[in-house]
């Protein structure tokens, strides 16, 4: 199977986990859930390092990668942190 | 230290598991954080893996835009206000928007450099790029609208849909001759296009139907995560894209729902200023007039009650009254007063604003309650206070066949004994519908700032209530 088909596989199963999994998120948590997936789309910051830490990578290509890797790590620090402070004000009743 | 390519994709395997437990734990309040934790090691997987990978040989550029990367989300992300959430989430959607856009740009040159372009890899490049510069703009104007930098009206002119249809057939047609001739021209040219077709796509929406919005872009930065995974063969992204897309596109459905619109309704067409005319139920029931009460009638009302259910919305964000509504809470509950909060979906500018701002203020997350959980509840309501939202209560969305927002599934605040509006005038809601409830025998409506009007009633419990 052409290495394309197999990303296609992946890429259609990957949406019935994702179907399944958030339909189980409580609606009392999707502000959360909206900064967790931001966090998480961060993942974008993979391709941005496969493209600037190419060994042969030309001038322009660097720039836009670095650019890439500054906007994706704030994605994924202030992401993931923003999410944790959300979380961390939801309590139970504590009387 | 340098990792196999086998060992990379064991260590993306683990990566994208623990991202899917993430989103898990957002199942209930207990089980999150544990789950963001989870999320975090993932990303840090993710990461080391990559930079201990064969591709990755020289690190200057990047340890210097992760550093400063990190610094800055840092400095944010600690320093947002829990209201501004909406803004931030907008801004950081169109940074993955960007670094999609930059990283499919960055592929083409080292590939064209390479000399191993070909047709499938472009095309999922235009794919790559016209996602990312779409979900960039779109986000930029959508932050710039929450923010207050423009105006949050809808922004409308005639021939906007055949404008925008002509940009995006122009777009995808440069995308296809791309494909074919590998011309930079026609990559930079769709480029430019797709960018100003983000743009011209939100411009026309309102501020109140931001939650879709934000939800729409949120599923648009995973899908271009996702086509970036499809340009590098990179599974992890796209695992990690159809997680991403897919929950915005779910949060989006469950927004266009609880509006009872379609999501074509809500990017196409946005509230007119159609009216129901005089002989609609509004109407009629408008010549009655409303009743407008003081804070003492309120808490006159409130002090003995059995029950009282609080519906905040956007208004409430706006006057900041959550922890006003916190400490009046606690008076009620030391006189026995049970107190309820009723979150309608669409309550606030992004999906769960809310519970978020509720949380905020420390009130506990089992007091605030879901429209479906909580409906039934009305009617053994003693008072229902209505701090700062309108649409989500108007009963004509039940009774009007000619109202505009007819079929939108509503809190039945009119279905409890006493109803006080807290509203800075009389002007009607978002979606430009007068409310059926301001003219019900039992409802009240209280003129004034909501913040201060609760700290009223705040310091009218203090001094011994009624």
């Amino acid at each position: 199977m052409p290495d394309t088909l197999v990303a296609l596989y992946v890429f259609v199963l990957s949406c019935f986990i994702g179907y399944w999994v958030i339909w189980g998120v409580t609606p009392s948590l999707h502000t959360p859930l909206v900064a967790l997936t931001n966090a998480i789309s961060g993942i974008i910051i993979v391709g941005a390092l496969l493209v600037t830490g190419l060994e042969s990578v030309g001038t322009a290509a660097e720039i836009f990668g670095f650019i890439a890797v500054l906007l994706a790590s704030i994605n994924v620090f202030g992401g993931f942190l923003v999410t944790n402070r959300m979380l961390a004000m939801f309590k139970k009743k504590d009387k | 230290m340098e990792i196999s390519a086998n060992t990379q994709s064991i260590a993306y395997l683990i990566s994208a598991v623990l991202f899917i437990l993430a989103l898990k734990g957002l199942t209930h309040p207990a089980s999150a954080r544990r789950g963001n934790y989870l999320g975090m090691i993932g990303m840090a997987i993710a990461i080391l893996a990559t930079l201990l990978g064969s591709e990755v040989q020289s690190y200057g550029f990047i340890i210097a835009g992760v550093a400063a990367g990190a610094l800055i989300g840092f400095v944010v992300a600690s320093r947002v206000e829990m209201t501004a959430m909406p803004q931030l989430v907008a801004a950081l959607h169109s940074f993955v928007g960007m670094a999609a856009v930059l990283v499919a740009i960055g592929t083409y040159l080292n590939h064209d450099a390479a000399g191993t372009l070909n047709p499938v890899m472009m095309g999922e490049l235009s794919a790559g790029i016209i996602i990312g510069a779409i979900t960039f703009s779109g986000s930029v104007v959508a932050f710039a609208k929450l923010q207050g930098l423009v105006s949050g009206a809808p922004v409308k002119f005639k021939g906007q849909h055949m404008l925008n249809a002509a940009i995006a057939v122009a777009t995808v047609l440069l995308g296809i001759h791309f494909g074919m001739t590998e011309s930079m021209t026609s990559l930079v040219l769709m480029t430019l296009l797709a960018f100003i077709l983000g743009f011209t796509l939100i411009i026309p929406i309102g501020g109140a139907d931001m939650p879709v919005i934000i939800s729409m872009l949120n599923s648009y930065s995973g899908w271009a995560a996702a086509a970036t995974g499809f340009t590098l063969g990179n599974l992890l992204l796209i695992i990690v894209g159809a997680l991403v897309g897919f929950s915005g596109a779910i949060l989006s459905f469950i927004m266009c729902r609880a509006m009872n619109r379609s999501i074509i309704n809500v990017v196409f067409g946005g509230f007119g200023s159609e009216s129901g005319g005089e002989a609609s139920a509004v109407g009629q029931a408008a010549q009655k007039g409303v009743k407008s009460a003081s804070v003492d009638d309120a808490i006159y009302w409130m002090e003995d009650a059995g029950k009282v259910i609080i519906v905040p919305g956007y208004g409430m964000a706006v006057a900041q009254a959550q922890h006003a509504l916190k400490e009046m809470m606690e008076l009620l509950e030391d006189r026995n007063v049970e107190v309820k909060f009723a979150i309608h979906p669409v309550a606030g500018r992004m999906p769960g604003h809310m519970n978020v701002l509720l949380a905020e203020a420390d009130i506990p997350y089992d007091h605030v309650q879901e429209m479906d959980e909580i409906n039934p509840e009305f009617p053994t309501a003693d008072v229902t206070l209505v701090v700062g939202a309108n649409d989500v209560v108007n009963p004509a969305a039940k009774s009007d066949s000619s109202s505009p927002i007819y079929g939108m599934p509503i809190l039945d605040a009119s279905k409890s004994r006493q109803v006080y509006f807290l509203k800075r005038s009389m002007s009607p809601g978002y979606s430009g519908v007068d409310n059926l409830l301001f003219y019900q025998d039992n409802t009240s409506l209280i003129f004034g700032d909501a913040k201060d009007t609760i700290e009223g009633m705040v310091s009218a419990l203090k001094g011994g209530g009624h």
